[in-house]
């Protein structure tokens, strides 16, 4: 078996008082496509930050690369939920993606030709690289989640931790954005981490299923965790899955609430 | 003709403190515009009118009063946060009242309407030798806290998110900011006063930032078109006898109209 990128071991989160998952535990494996998938406050974005490091584990353990969570963190390429506030500048797609090669180092922001250069070669590996001198206000949607992803490229990470990438896209441009992330996985060999609202633009390419409900976790195939048995026991209630089409459909038994939809949502 | 002003002890004080002001606020200015808080700098100009009148009824300067309440104010913003740029009711409130306590303080003070003509729309030819000092000293204390922390200040204002996951204290670093505001807007309103700050704080910046596309294109065009204005607006001042306020608030005006039709 190849080696563990992130191992969590019982691990509890919290948000104030607020018990958001109990005694989670998975491994993820190095070059691994992983889709983290829950309902709205679930606590996807909770997880996404506390492998970061930047809420504390209540309980439990977190290992990144065999390092405790925090300094391991460093070592993740994350892709954050929120786009740049770059519009009001007109900066360009260069300088929006060399501000976070300059990083929180002090001094003047002075890029190298060096660290010109891999802000080229992210931007080669999302296929943006025609649009390096564009303005970024001008870029479509797709475009700039496509800057967001560069971004997390550079210092060439192991890891990358992406944030629904796909919310506020529209199906097709949520494919075109998979494709590009298939592309990235497949040259750089990084293991991803994608956290989404909806599973159904994955399902070709995601090697696993994280799956959050209820305060409790399930990391398996897709076969093993989406199924009627397990989501319902993480809902707590009787839950449906529904395959037409070669897409899935989860469904509450019960209310007939649709749970995971065709069209992702963004969530708190 | 330029030289015969310079025999000038006023002229010459003005050029200095005008350049002084006009670098530190196009620098301030684009970190602004790029974090979004051109409020800040409406509000701290507005609050200082409270300390520069206060000032004026104690005997103390101008600029030291109006620093003192603006570096408290500024930093009270950047403690607050985000919450108060969205209650704008609340600003308006505060900046109202501040007005009028400033209005209060003037009342008292003997040399009212001199005193309160300056404060407003600035008297850049008035000031004195101590002044300059203490401007030029303000001014490289803030600068080379600005250059020092422009690194990660571009950083941090393009990707909050980021930053934060990589250790940056955001709520740190935009109390600091507010201070470098505060001092900015208060050298600024030596030259221009304080209903005219906002021109020349956010004016070089945002006609800057419109026409390039990069840090050091729109950091250093920010601070070009900065100095040439009010430069120029000293220099017609002279001329025309006309008031600088005007000069440089209109230069800059047509500026950025200018950018908006060329754009790039």
């Amino acid at each position: 078996m190849s080696r563990s990128i992130v191992i969590c071991s019982e691990v509890s989160l919290e948000l104030g008082r607020k018990n958001i998952m109990s005694n989670v535990n998975a491994t993820i494996h190095e070059g691994e496509f992983v889709g983290i998938f829950g309902p709205n406050g679930s606590g996807k974005t909770t997880l996404a930050r506390a492998l970061l490091g930047l809420i504390p584990v209540a309980a439990g353990t977190i290992t990144l690369f065999g390092e405790p969570v925090g300094k391991g963190s460093r070592l993740i390429g994350y892709m954050p939920q929120t786009t740049t506030t770059g519009d009001t500048a007109r900066l360009s797609v260069r300088a929006i993606i060399e501000a976070v090669q300059l990083g929180e180092h002090w001094g003047v922001p002075w890029c190298s030709l060096e660290a010109q250069q891999e802000v080229d070669e992210v931007l080669e590996l999302v296929e943006l690289h025609h649009l390096a001198e564009a303005p970024f206000y001008q870029l479509s949607g797709g475009e700039k989640q496509r800057v967001q992803l560069a971004q997390a490229l550079l210092g060439k990470p192991k890891l990358l931790l992406l944030d629904e990438p796909l919310a506020s896209l529209d199906p097709y441009h949520q494919q075109q954005l998979v494709n590009v992330i298939d592309r990235v996985k497949k040259i750089t060999g990084a293991t991803i981490l994608f956290i989404a609202h909806d599973m159904n633009p994955l399902l070709r390419i995601m090697d696993r299923v994280w799956y959050l409900a209820g305060g409790k976790a399930m990391i398996g195939t897709l076969e093993e965790v989406i199924s009627n048995n397990v989501l319902s026991h993480l809902y707590n209630t009787s839950m449906h899955v529904i395959r037409a089409e070669g897409r899935i459909f989860i469904v509450n038994a019960e209310s007939n609430v649709l749970e995971t939809t065709c069209c992702g949502h963004s969530h708190a | 003709m330029l030289d015969s002003y310079f025999h000038y002890e006023f002229v010459r004080h003005a050029f200095v403190a005008g350049s002084l002001a006009a670098i530190l606020g196009a620098i301030v200015g684009y970190f602004v515009i790029l974090r979004h808080v051109s409020f800040a700098v409406h509000a701290l100009a507005h609050i200082g009118f409270t300390g520069a009148t206060g000032a004026a009824m104690l005997g103390w300067s101008s600029l030291e009063g109006m620093l003192a309440i603006a570096v408290i104010a500024g930093m009270t913003i950047g403690a607050i946060g985000e919450r108060l740029q969205r209650s704008d009711v609340a600003i308006g409130m505060v900046l109202s009242v501040a007005l009028g306590i400033g209005m209060l303080f003037l009342s008292f003070y003997q040399g009212f309407s001199g005193q309160a003509t300056s404060i407003l729309f600035g008297n850049i030819f008035g000031i004195t030798d101590e002044q300059v000092i203490q401007m030029f000293f303000l001014f490289l204390v803030t600068v080379t806290l600005l250059l020092m922390g422009s690194r990660r200040l571009f950083f941090a204002s393009l990707h909050p998110d980021l930053a934060e996951a990589r250790g940056v204290s955001l709520a740190y670093l935009s109390m600091s900011f507010m201070f470098l505001i505060a001092v900015a807007v208060t050298l600024a309103s030596q030259v221009v006063g304080i209903l005219l700050v906002f021109a020349l704080v956010i004016g070089p910046a945002s006609i800057a930032m419109r026409v390039t596309r990069y840090f050091w294109s729109g950091f250093l065009g920010s601070i070009a078109i900065a100095l040439v204005t009010v430069w120029s607006g000293i220099f017609l001042a002279c001329l025309t006898n006309w008031p600088p306020s005007f000069w440089i608030t209109g230069i800059l005006f047509l500026g950025y109209l200018a950018a908006g039709i060329i754009k790039r």
